[in-house]
């Protein structure tokens, strides 16, 4: 799994890509907490994420909640097909803010 | 993802399979049905590497059973799930730490990741907010449920279920079947059912292996099987359609003693 975080404008965008696993999720975790702390509103580009698991999700999930706690936004962008089956059969759709472009989220 | 050739095994001097072939494909879900006695247990035993065989093989994710060393199944069975037919959830643990044992004993994730992972799976199992009550105070279906939380808990590329629906009412048993089929689709998993319950097979099944006396009988599709003219399974078959078209006067006439008018 690759990750990077970027500035944008307000946001901070989180990027994963590759393969968010059992192996790689708690490195995604990090990431993510390290930017909700930030107090900004974050997006995370799951664009290139090949595959992503339930404890990638679960961290999403965990990043979120701390990201709402705080009254801060938080999105998720370009969520591809298989990823968006996994949110769906745990009904996150509704749950997340999901937008299919960067510019639109942000 | 699983290949099965030419399995023969033993229960000490008796022969249980008799030279089983079976090739499952990824992301189907295969059925086996047969009455008791005819192998499919043992056979699933075989597919989870829990059992050596006599002769044959069988290839899960590409690695022979027979030759793998004890590290390499431990690895393995990382990435299959198995819901044992009666549950098998420890009666001392809640049903969320009975669902999140494999990540306490597999992985190393954060203890808040694990019981989001959790809750999750119970809200896929339509078990949500049952996490903190003992097996104890679930139903027979609900402890099927949890069966399954737990075996999905790891996301696994193949789910094996024994039995899901035995002992069940049909609604309950046709909700896990529904159940079986979201996982299927949502997660892509190949899916191994073993059952005697020939309507839940139905529904459910890409391809049913129809197992009789530690034989292969029937590989095929549900239309197949149902289109097929082998005697044998068309008894199978018989046996079930008989049930549902009871004839209510006929059943009535039987009851009271009555002779058939006709």
């Amino acid at each position: 799994m690759e990750h990077e975080t970027q500035e944008r404008g307000d946001a901070l965008v989180v990027i994963l890509a590759g393969e968010v696993d059992l192996e790689h999720s708690p490195t995604a975790r990090e990431v993510l907490l390290a930017a909700v702390s930030h107090k900004r509103k974050v997006l995370v580009d799951l664009a290139g994420v090949e595959y992503i698991d339930s404890s990638g999700v679960a961290s999403l999930v965990e990043a979120y909640k701390i990201a709402k706690n705080q009254g801060q936004g938080f999105a998720l962008v370009a969520v591809n097909p298989a990823a968006l089956r996994v949110l769906r059969l745990a009904r996150l759709d509704r749950v997340f803010s999901i937008f299919d472009k960067l510019e639109e989220a942000l | 993802m699983i290949e099965v050739r030419d399995l023969v095994t033993h229960y000490g001097p008796r022969e249980i399979l008799h030279g089983v072939d079976l090739r499952i494909e990824p992301g189907e879900i295969m059925v086996i049905i047969g009455g008791s006695g005819s192998g499919k247990t043992t056979l699933l035993r075989h597919l989870l590497g829990l059992k050596r065989a006599t002769s044959g093989s069988v290839r899960l994710l590409g690695h022979d059973l027979a030759a793998v060393s004890s590290l390499e199944l431990f690895e393995l069975s990382k990435r299959i799930g198995v819901a044992f037919q009666g549950g098998a959830l420890f009666s001392s643990m809640t049903v969320g730490e009975n669902v999140m044992l494999p990540l306490v004993e597999h992985t190393r994730l954060d203890r808040e990741t694990m019981e989001i992972m959790m809750r999750m799976k119970l809200e896929i199992t339509r078990l949500s907010g049952f996490e903190d009550l003992m097996p104890s105070e679930l139903s027979g279906g609900m402890i099927k449920r949890a069966a399954f939380a737990r075996a999905v808990i790891m996301d696994p590329v193949v789910l094996f279920a024994d039995e899901p629906s035995a002992g069940l009412d049909p609604t309950v048993s046709r909700s896990l079947d529904e159940l079986i089929l979201e996982l299927r689709d949502a997660m892509g998993m190949t899916i191994v059912v073993v059952t005697h319950e020939l309507d839940s097979a139905f529904r459910i099944a890409d391809r049913v292996t129809v197992l009789d006396q530690g034989d292969v009988l029937f590989i095929g599709t549900v239309d197949e099987i149902r289109r097929s003219e082998n005697e044998r399974i068309q008894n199978l078959l018989n046996r079930r359609f008989k049930e549902e078209e009871l004839d209510p006067d006929e059943y009535l006439a039987r009851l009271t003693g009555e002779r058939s008018r006709t």
